[in-house]
């Protein structure tokens, strides 16, 4: 994701919900469509940032049966190419034991973690365990923060700053916010970290907006949507390609 | 019952888990209430509602013919005879002030049984605020009453369709119409749990209600203070009111009742979920569990940080007991003393009635913290044999 960057290209960063149908092949075909870092959702039962589609993916993974350990286990055999980082909730992570859940996603070739519900304040257990193991924990950067906030944000993230594009839980929008754009300006004149806007961007058109002056985008409830939709791989590994497409 | 420490902990429970986007809010909320309650003429203006329009302090009731009939002295803390039949308008009443100070227009509210909605329209419309309330499907169903009291006074609505579709998924969604509106909205929790400042903001406004308690217990005995303190608990803001009142009296037993389906401190082990972290039924791998009963109000898979705390540390003892225990208390009250209590209210009466023998001939303080109107048409069904 580095280099793309600094070689003037834009970082596409797609999410898909583990335990979702076939999303071992999804993640595949994410991945072949031009993703360059996937994040994987580890379902849990009350996602409170999650907007309805989310929500409803999660609810199916659980059905299935879905556990934390069950998507880890299968990212492990997974070859997807390019960086995993995994996205949850912290009673997942807190139930699992801070240092255990940390080597358990070494052991799984994940390489990064957002754990939704857990703010600098209460980041440090967790980013302990991440840190003493060489997993990259993303922090959010919400449009709310102020600029002594969002300082103290870009310094404690790893790997990239996960710039929250507007007011609200995640979910497509009609049109991309006024706040995506200014959370990404404020973010990248405080850092030389990546800095990548998600939360609101649904479209193709409106994740070449916003990088017009972010880093890049992580896209997820327009990947889900499709694989919720259409429960097909190559139909969501389409999707991907025309974001990859309207941003380079 | 002291202060959290900085981050917002009572021992190992409490804390701050929320979202990004929510964080700056928790911080000013904390700010703000801090400066509030050490404001005298904030203050002043909440002690005037609760006297001149919540109906304060409410009276302390000696139940005789229940006293003979379980041979323990039976005093009833009477939150039922508050303006919208509850303790919860004790915290609204509070939180709403603070709401307009902080220029907020708007009050965001979750509720189960329906009692702490009822109380944040009625604030919305003492104060002319816009109000939106979560509820669950499943509560809209068997609380139908309320949710038309709600409307009546002016709030809108509005049906939580996911999970088991009680509490638990309200707080959801009322979490997520707060990061969404954050600006502009007021989140008017209703108990002693979610995210600091929640649990100590609501503990320092129910706190009334255990004051005039202990006074009106010293009045009823004779200088004395009752032998045992009951409260029923599902996120925990009555108990944490009145046991406020008595914790620092060893002497006073303090008794939490939970009903067995939620036992989140009987049965839960610590976990994350809505802000804090406390007591929770999950299973294995940390996925919450649907609690099970009968009172919409208790129906919730955690509870406050604050009783987590007070149960680690030994000072209060949870208990639990089982909807059919409830149901035979609900009966009991009406018959005997002509008050008809809160399905949640009864939870402690069919504690004191399951544990009567080990209580005879002590002096125990039940408080009744609301009224029964609400559940009389689910009560209907359930006693449609015996009536």
């Amino acid at each position: 994701m580095r280099s793309r960057i600094d070689s003037g290209e834009k970082a596409l960063v797609p999410y898909m919900t583990g335990g979702l149908g076939d999303w071992v092949t999804t993640v595949g075909a994410i991945a072949s469509a031009g993703a360059d870092a996937i994040e994987v959702g580890i379902p849990f039962s009350d996602p409170v940032m999650d907007g309805p589609v989310i929500q409803e993916a999660s609810r199916r993974a659980l059905e299935a049966g879905t556990t934390p350990g069950s998507v880890l286990d299968e990212l492990s055999t997974a070859d997807v190419g390019v960086p995993l980082a995994v996205m949850t909730y912290a009673n997942l992570v807190y139930r699992f034991g801070w240092d255990r859940f940390a080597d358990a996603l070494v052991v799984s070739g994940v390489s990064g973690a957002i754990v939704a519900d857990i703010p600098l304040e209460e980041s440090e257990p967790w980013c302990a365990a991440a840190d003493a193991r060489g997993v990259e924990t993303i922090m959010l950067g919400a449009p709310t923060g102020s600029d002594a906030r969002l300082r103290r944000v870009v310094v404690r993230a790893r790997g990239f700053v996960y710039a929250v594009g507007l007011l609200g839980v995640t979910g497509e929008r009609e049109s991309l916010a006024e706040t995506s754009s200014e959370i990404a300006r404020r973010l990248k004149a405080m850092t030389d970290k990546p800095v990548l806007v998600g939360v609101g961007i649904g479209s193709p058109d409106q994740a070449a907006e916003v990088c017009e002056v972010a880093d890049g985008v992580v896209i997820g409830s327009a990947v889900v949507r499709r694989a919720l939709e259409t429960n097909s791989p190559e139909a969501v590994g389409e999707l991907v390609g025309e974001f990859r497409q309207a941003m380079s | 019952m002291g202060e959290p420490d900085a981050g917002g902990r009572f021992g190992d429970f409490g804390g701050r888990y929320v979202p990004e986007t929510l964080m700056p809010a928790l911080i000013e909320l904390e700010e703000e209430f801090r400066a509030a309650w050490g404001d005298p003429e904030f203050r002043s203006e909440l002690d005037h509602l609760l006297t001149e329009y919540a109906g304060r302090p409410s009276p302390l009731t000696e139940c005789h013919r229940l006293s003979a009939e379980l041979g323990c002295r039976i005093l009833l803390k009477r939150e039922d005879l508050n303006h919208t039949g509850s303790h919860k308008i004790n915290n609204v009443l509070g939180q709403a002030l603070l709401a307009r100070r902080m220029g907020k227009t708007r009050l965001v509210a979750e509720t189960g049984a329906g009692q702490h909605g009822v109380a944040a329209a009625t604030a919305a419309a003492l104060m002319g605020m816009e109000c939106v309330i979560y509820m669950g499907e499943v509560d809209m169903g068997r609380q139908e009453l309320n949710v038309f009291r709600m409307r009546l006074l002016g709030a809108e609505v509005t049906a939580a369709h996911s999970g088991s579709r009680t509490l638990k998924d309200a707080v959801n969604e009322a979490m997520r119409h707060w990061v969404s509106t954050v600006e502009d909205s007021y989140y008017l929790l209703g108990s002693v749990m979610g995210p600091h400042p929640y649990p100590w903001m609501v503990r320092e406004l129910q706190r009334v209600l255990g004051s005039e308690a202990r006074e009106q217990s010293l009045l009823a005995l004779d200088q004395q203070l009752p032998d045992v303190v009951v409260a029923c608990v599902g996120g925990g803001s009555n108990a944490a009111g009145i046991f406020s009142g008595f914790v620092d009296n060893p002497e006073v037993s303090l008794v939490g009742v939970e009903p067995a389906g939620g036992a989140a401190v009987g049965h839960g082990v610590p976990g994350i979920v809505h802000g804090m972290n406390s007591f929770l039924l999950q299973d294995d791998v940390g996925q919450v569990l649907e609690a099970e009963s009968i009172s919409a109000g208790l129906d919730y898979p955690g509870v406050g940080p604050e009783h987590s705390f007070l149960s680690q540390s030994g000072r209060v003892t949870y208990e639990s007991v089982t909807d059919a225990q409830v149901i035979e208390a609900f009966v009991l009250l009406s018959r005997t003393e002509g008050i008809i209590p809160a399905l949640e209210s009864a939870h402690g009466l069919a504690w004191i009635v399951a544990n009567s023998e080990r209580l005879h001939g002590k002096s125990v303080l039940l408080n009744l913290s609301g009224r029964g109107d609400k559940d009389v048409a689910q009560m209907m069904d359930v006693l449609a044999d015996r009536l």
